[in-house]
């Protein structure tokens, strides 16, 4: 697979289109040249850590968007063996931009669920830009309470740049299945590891992902709304989004220095999509240590564990009542 | 106070605070009908507009003081007061935001909680201050939402959230939306000790407080032609480049849907949810 280059790598670009004329060359040529081609690679190496060491966060945000940034089907490949797919929300029908599933992590049973977006135009519409109906949140709550069922922990994916803004989704409470999925998620007997993969859009994003540990990849963003969207509304221009991004806080590094997260999975030199077996080795790697941390608690006290988390949320100052 | 508002004489910085649900002017125009009404008989009439019964917006302790009984209140969660945890800067700066926010209203964030009683039957009532920020909710009022929560369940009481937001708090960024996952979970508490959780959805609810506790309700009531969604009506059209039904996202619509348990005229309120609440918990009519 060719990488899509971004915007800001355009020097890295340039640089590996050389090498790739330079390869093409010495097919036929007699001179070797085969150590330049080594010492050109070694430099976009380089070039590459070089920018990404200081990605900003609306840079970030464009990684995370990234079109061959993996997706949950290709870590429920990677990282997980017999997947089942399961579908249906048993009411109105199968959301494709949420897909979930039983599967076995390191030989024990588990539940996947994730967002899902398409690579080419056509699977984009299918899985509806990874923007899912209510029906897709009534799946992920019927899988839930499935694995809750069978004491199976569950793994979510995040991935997401929010919940459909449309008609039929309202007309089907978009907002009744948003919250409840977080109250039932708030009370699950089971643990629930979330990871937070490229977007984490808003409530679209929290809707899976109350869990006992909050995970998100190196270069992924999670923010209470889209950088594009808080630029409109509070500058009155989406131009502004690099801005929004600064300030609302949206990249791995800095949620996890607000406490807001509880680990940074490193990517790959130059994000997940240049390597997928890498990262999916990093990311099972944090998984495991994850379910490692919860899995001897009682169902009690994990949710009195969960819950406790979830009220120490927030940052405010106290003053003496008069 | 800013130096421009200094400057500023008293009654220009009056008709700026001006959006005021019920305006303090003599008179006031229905937006509904347009009929030019006097103020105290809107007043009067609970801010429901006597011509056309349009449910005019309220400040949070207008309402508490029509919907609680005027014996026994006490305020909850007043202590819980903002911060900048992000240093957030647009426009304007947040601090400086919230300064202005609590002078035009008088609050310190966008919900009030009460302790009192409905008809004798003892409640929690939080209520979104709509002036405020666009009632948005932050840490603040994620906190106050379960403080008050905790002393209905302290105190073996019904909990209703009346709502008026805009949805979640930009300028706290993921703090703002923890808290929908934060005031979810405690509502469950209620559950688990048979209390009941009551929600009024008044004009507007959207974005994260519609998508949280707002519909997990044990029973949800809306206001006449309140508008009540996940995403905005704008952000629908650029969405899907239709134009929206008439009625799109109202009260009506949503009953119609099957989305709410009922709608009450503001005028009824406090009969209604007496009813409710002893029926729920199994004791005399009140």
């Amino acid at each position: 697979m060719k990488t899509t280059f971004l915007e800001f790598e355009q020097p890295i670009a340039e640089l590996e289109t050389k090498i790739e004329q330079l390869r093409f060359v010495q097919d036929d040529s007699a001179v070797d040249i085969s150590e330049e081609i080594s010492r050109l690679d070694a430099k976009s190496q380089t070039l590459t850590k070089d920018i990404y060491a200081k990605l900003t966060p609306w840079q970030c945000a464009m990684v995370a968007r990234h079109p061959q940034r993996p997706y949950t089907l290709d870590y429920a490949e990677l990282i997980f063996s017999d997947f089942q797919e399961l579908h249906g929300d048993r009411n109105f029908s199968d959301d494709h931009a949420i897909v979930g599933g039983l599967a076995r992590f390191n030989g024990q049973s588990c539940m996947i669920i994730g967002h899902q977006k398409g690579r080419d135009t056509k699977e984009k519409i299918f899985r509806n830009f990874g923007m899912p109906r209510p029906e897709g949140y009534r799946k992920a709550l019927r899988l839930m309470k499935l694995a809750e069922k069978f004491d199976i922990p569950i793994f979510t994916f995040v991935d997401t740049p929010g919940a459909y803004p449309g008609i039929d989704a309202e007309e089907r409470g978009q907002s009744e299945a948003i919250g409840r999925n977080l109250a039932v998620m708030s009370e699950l007997k089971v643990p629930l590891i979330s990871t937070i993969i490229g977007e984490g859009g808003s409530g679209g994003a929290l809707a899976i992902a109350v869990g006992d540990s909050v995970m998100m990849l190196q270069y992924s963003t999670y923010s209470v709304i889209s950088p594009e969207g808080c630029a409109s509304i509070l500058w009155k221009s989406a131009e502004r989004a690099g801005d929004a991004a600064e300030t609302m806080g949206i990249t791995a590094s800095r949620l996890k220095s607000l406490g807001l997260v509880d680990r940074v999975i490193n990517e790959p030199v130059g994000g997940a999509h240049r390597d997928y077996r890498i990262m999916a080795q990093s990311l099972k790697k944090a998984l495991q240590d994850a379910l490692k941390q919860v899995s001897d608690l009682s169902p009690a006290e994990l949710i009195e564990r969960r819950f406790d988390r979830l009220m120490s949320y927030g940052r405010f100052r106290e003053q003496p009542i008069h | 106070m800013s130096w421009l508002q200094k400057l500023l004489p008293p009654k220009i910085k009056r008709s700026e605070g001006g959006r005021k649900s019920i305006p303090e002017g003599l008179w006031s125009k229905c937006p509904a009908c347009e009929a030019v009404l006097y103020a105290t008989d809107l007043d009067n009439n609970q801010g429901v507009c006597p011509k056309c019964n349009h449910h005019h917006r309220l400040r949070a302790r207008a309402r508490l003081d029509l919907l609680l009984d005027p014996e026994g209140r006490y305020e909850i969660g007043c202590e819980v007061i903002p911060m900048d945890p992000l240093k957030f800067k647009d426009s304007k700066r947040y601090v400086d935001r919230l300064v202005a926010a609590n002078e035009d209203t008088g609050e310190a964030d966008a919900m009030v909680v009460m302790q009192g009683a409905i008809k004798t039957v003892p409640v929690v009532v939080a209520c979104f201050e709509f002036e405020f920020m666009g009632g948005s909710m932050g840490s603040v009022v994620g906190e106050r939402f379960v403080r008050g929560v905790k002393a209905a369940i302290e105190q073996q009481m019904a909990f209703i959230c009346i709502t008026a937001s805009g949805g979640a708090r930009m300028q706290e960024g993921l703090f703002s939306l923890m808290q929908m996952a934060k005031t979810t979970a405690a509502v469950t508490q209620l559950t688990q000790h048979q209390l009941p959780f009551i929600t009024l959805l008044t004009d507007p609810t959207m974005g994260g407080v519609s998508a949280s506790f707002a519909f997990v309700g044990d029973v949800v009531i809306a206001e006449p032609g309140a508008l009540i969604g996940f995403a905005g009506p704008r952000v629908i059209e650029q969405t899907v480049r239709e134009t929206l039904p008439e009625g799109f996202q109202r009260a009506e619509f949503l009953l119609e849907k099957g989305a709410l348990d009922m709608i009450v005229d503001r005028r009824e309120l406090r009969d209604r949810l007496a009813a409710l609440l002893t029926l729920l918990q199994r004791v005399p009519a009140v």
